[in-house]
């Protein structure tokens, strides 16, 4: 067990991977959180944006649509990273073990 | 189990006795209601299966690890809506329908605000979770750090976490029962008290996971279908819903947009630190990534959760507008006195519940009161278990009786799930006319100020140290407390000190209290240059292996 936790730290190909792996989830992360934080900084500083009608004669505010939008972004954004990190990022996890089990 | 289905009958009896005494009750008290019925025999019909199924799952709960984690065999759809479950308590389904009911738009705000801990969750904390802990985070947190004073401050913090939030919900629980079920409050509050720790003493995990997933799959169909009914109204036009809801409306087009929820930046920016990772402090959010048998699930769970919770505050949007639209024009039906100026029967928060009444009549008044029921006796549920993991296995097992057997620390969180069980009973009672609205911001605040910064530091920063952990973990939950307490919210609200005589100016202390921790464990375990810290420092290429990996991770320990 040892020799194979030995291996796999030294192989650069594992470090290159959880270097990847975590630059892809630190970018999702900061892509979620831009998303609201960009909506709250709307709601404290531009509160006249959101109020603004999504046209003529319609009484819905753009508010609406951007508030919905930014919960299935989230939602979106969760499944995607989910959908990567069970095939791709697995199937690469999974070679680097078996290589270093040799 | 003869004893078991005594406790049942009692149960019941106790409660068909309860709603008899309110009955009998004057009514001087405004807030309570004549005893529903409907609601009272659909709320005995839930408790009766969930404690059926507690009492299967009492069979498979043998080991300590069965108890924390149901054997670690539940597939991440399934953990998905538990987590769901967890996350969508009576509060966020009748506080955000009333929020929006009072000012539209603004309740939009807070719901997404409430969503945004998910992705942070997934992104950086779900697989290495799982691949470190076995029953608790204190068992990822402590992973390469001395055991002692780490897991007292997890335990410590979590209980102050767990303590707060449960508060909340036992004092929410008896109002609401009182209301809806024309219960008497100390009846409510004992009756949840019972059958949340039958639950927990009976089916530890495995129960607690699935009353709360049978609970958020009620909740979520009983969401839909008023949702639906709503937008049927208006031939599934949200556009026709708004105009006539600005129309009916006393704020008329100011509902669309945002109103004065949100009074500064600073403070707009801290609770939304607060929500975003206070989510991945919670104890009882954590300890369900241990019951998935791996990362890939442990993903997929918060995949399914995140996707729930989104949905389910897109119904309360709509449920929101639905209830001004249906609710403002009967005020007869719906109002105290029948007048508009005196506000809803049973307060703002019961905008759902008439709501269910106008769209689906006697019946599903009934259904969606006993899903109110159900949700806060679920929520404790896994409060209480959380609570007593932290005492059983990380106070108990891992540093006063080291070496204990398993059954041994089975006995003392049965043991701790008792007393817990007594106290959030006798705290609900005593809290029962105190203002509590604070105490569920203040978990969230004191989570991303402690467990939060400690948990992240020792699984991503190679230089953290037990003693950086320790002094920052306690750093932050000090500075939590005690900037909340100096906060308008608590100073001025529930101590009574004058209006405008708050010391701190802010809603939400998580942007200081939060940095001081994070600032404080950075500082601390750079100062750190014991040989302890040296050891700490040089075990981290393996603890880094097994989190990015799974390589050694603690399995489903099944049967």
């Amino acid at each position: 067990m040892q020799d194979t936790l030995d291996r796999i730290t030294a192989n650069p190909k594992f470090l290159e991977f959880v270097a990847m792996r975590s630059t892809y989830s630190i970018i999702m992360a900061i892509v979620s959180a831009a998303a609201y934080y960009g909506f709250i900084l709307l709601v404290a500083f531009n509160k006249e944006f959101l109020a603004q009608k999504i046209g003529e004669g319609y009484t819905m505010s753009i508010g609406v649509p951007i508030g919905v939008s930014v919960i299935v972004f989230t939602i979106l954004l969760t499944w995607i990273y989910v959908r990567r990190a069970n095939t791709e990022f697995d199937a690469i996890n999974e070679a680097l073990i078996k290589e270093a089990q040799k | 189990m003869n004893k078991f289905t005594q406790i049942i009958a009692g149960l019941l009896a106790m409660a068909v006795a309860g709603g008899a005494i309110a009955a009998g009750a004057d009514l001087g008290q405004t807030a309570k209601q004549a005893t529903n019925w409907t609601a009272i025999v659909m709320f005995a019909i839930f408790v009766g299966g969930t404690l059926y199924i507690t009492k299967w799952a009492a069979s498979q709960t043998k080991s300590a690890a069965d108890f924390y984690t149901g054997g670690g065999g539940i597939t991440g759809f399934q953990n998905g809506l538990a987590i769901a479950g967890d996350y969508m308590s009576a509060a966020s389904f009748l506080g955000i329908s009333g929020l929006v009911f009072a000012n539209g738009f603004d309740g939009l705000i807070f719901s997404i605000g409430w969503l945004v801990g998910w992705p942070v969750i997934t992104f950086l904390m779900a697989e290495r979770l799982r691949n470190l802990g076995k029953f608790t985070f204190a068992d990822v947190a402590s992973y390469r750090f001395a055991q002692t004073p780490v897991r007292i401050f997890a335990a410590s913090a979590s209980l102050v976490i767990v303590a707060f939030y449960m508060i909340a919900q036992m004092v929410g629980a008896g109002q609401l029962i009182k209301v809806l079920f024309g219960m008497e409050y100390m009846y409510a509050e004992i009756l949840v008290g019972i059958v949340m720790m039958m639950y927990v003493l009976f089916g530890g995990m495995t129960a607690t996971t699935w009353v709360q997933i049978i609970k958020a799959c009620m909740l979520l169909a009983g969401a839909t279908f008023m949702a639906v009914s709503v937008l049927l109204q208006f031939g599934l036009s949200p556009e026709a819903l708004f105009t006539k809801a600005v129309e009916v409306h006393s704020k008329h087009d100011a509902l669309m947009s945002p109103g004065a929820l949100i009074k500064d930046p600073i403070s707009a920016i801290s609770v939304g630190m607060a929500l975003m990772f206070g989510t991945a402090g919670l104890p009882h959010i954590l300890m369900r990534f241990f019951t998935v048998p791996n990362a890939k699930e442990a993903r997929k769970s918060v995949a399914w959760a995140t996707t729930w919770i989104g949905y389910f505050y897109i119904l309360t949007f709509i449920i929101g507008f639905g209830a001004i639209t249906n609710l403002i024009q009967n005020p007869g039906d719906f109002y105290v006195g029948g007048e508009l100026a005196k506000g809803l029967k049973g307060g703002g928060n019961m905008a759902a519940v008439h709501l269910a009444k106008a769209v689906g009549g006697d019946l599903f008044l009934g259904f969606i009161s006993a899903v109110a029921f159900a949700t806060i006796l679920a929520v404790v549920a896994g409060l209480t278990l959380s609570g007593a993991s932290a005492v059983s296995h990380d106070l108990y097992a891992s540093v006063f009786a080291k070496g204990c057997t398993s059954e041994q620390e089975l006995r003392v969180s049965k043991i701790t799930t008792v007393c817990l069980g007594v106290l959030a009973v006798v705290l609900g009672i005593a809290f029962e006319k105190e203002n509590v609205a604070y105490m569920v911001m203040l978990a969230f605040v004191i989570a991303c100020s402690s467990n939060f910064p400690v948990l992240f530091m020792s699984v991503l920063w190679k230089n953290c140290t037990t003693r950086g952990a320790v002094v920052g973990g306690f750093v932050g939950l000090a500075s939590a407390v005690v900037l909340t307490v100096g906060s308008a919210s608590v100073w001025e609200a529930v101590m009574g000190n004058p209006k405008g005589s708050a010391w701190f100016p802010y809603n939400s202390a998580a942007i200081f209290s939060m940095s001081a921790a994070f600032f404080t464990i950075w500082l601390v375990s750079i100062l750190d240059n014991s040989a302890q810290a040296q050891k700490e420092r040089a075990l981290y290429p393996s603890q880094q292996l097994r989190s990015e990996t799974g390589l050694g991770a603690s399995g489903a320990s099944g049967h």
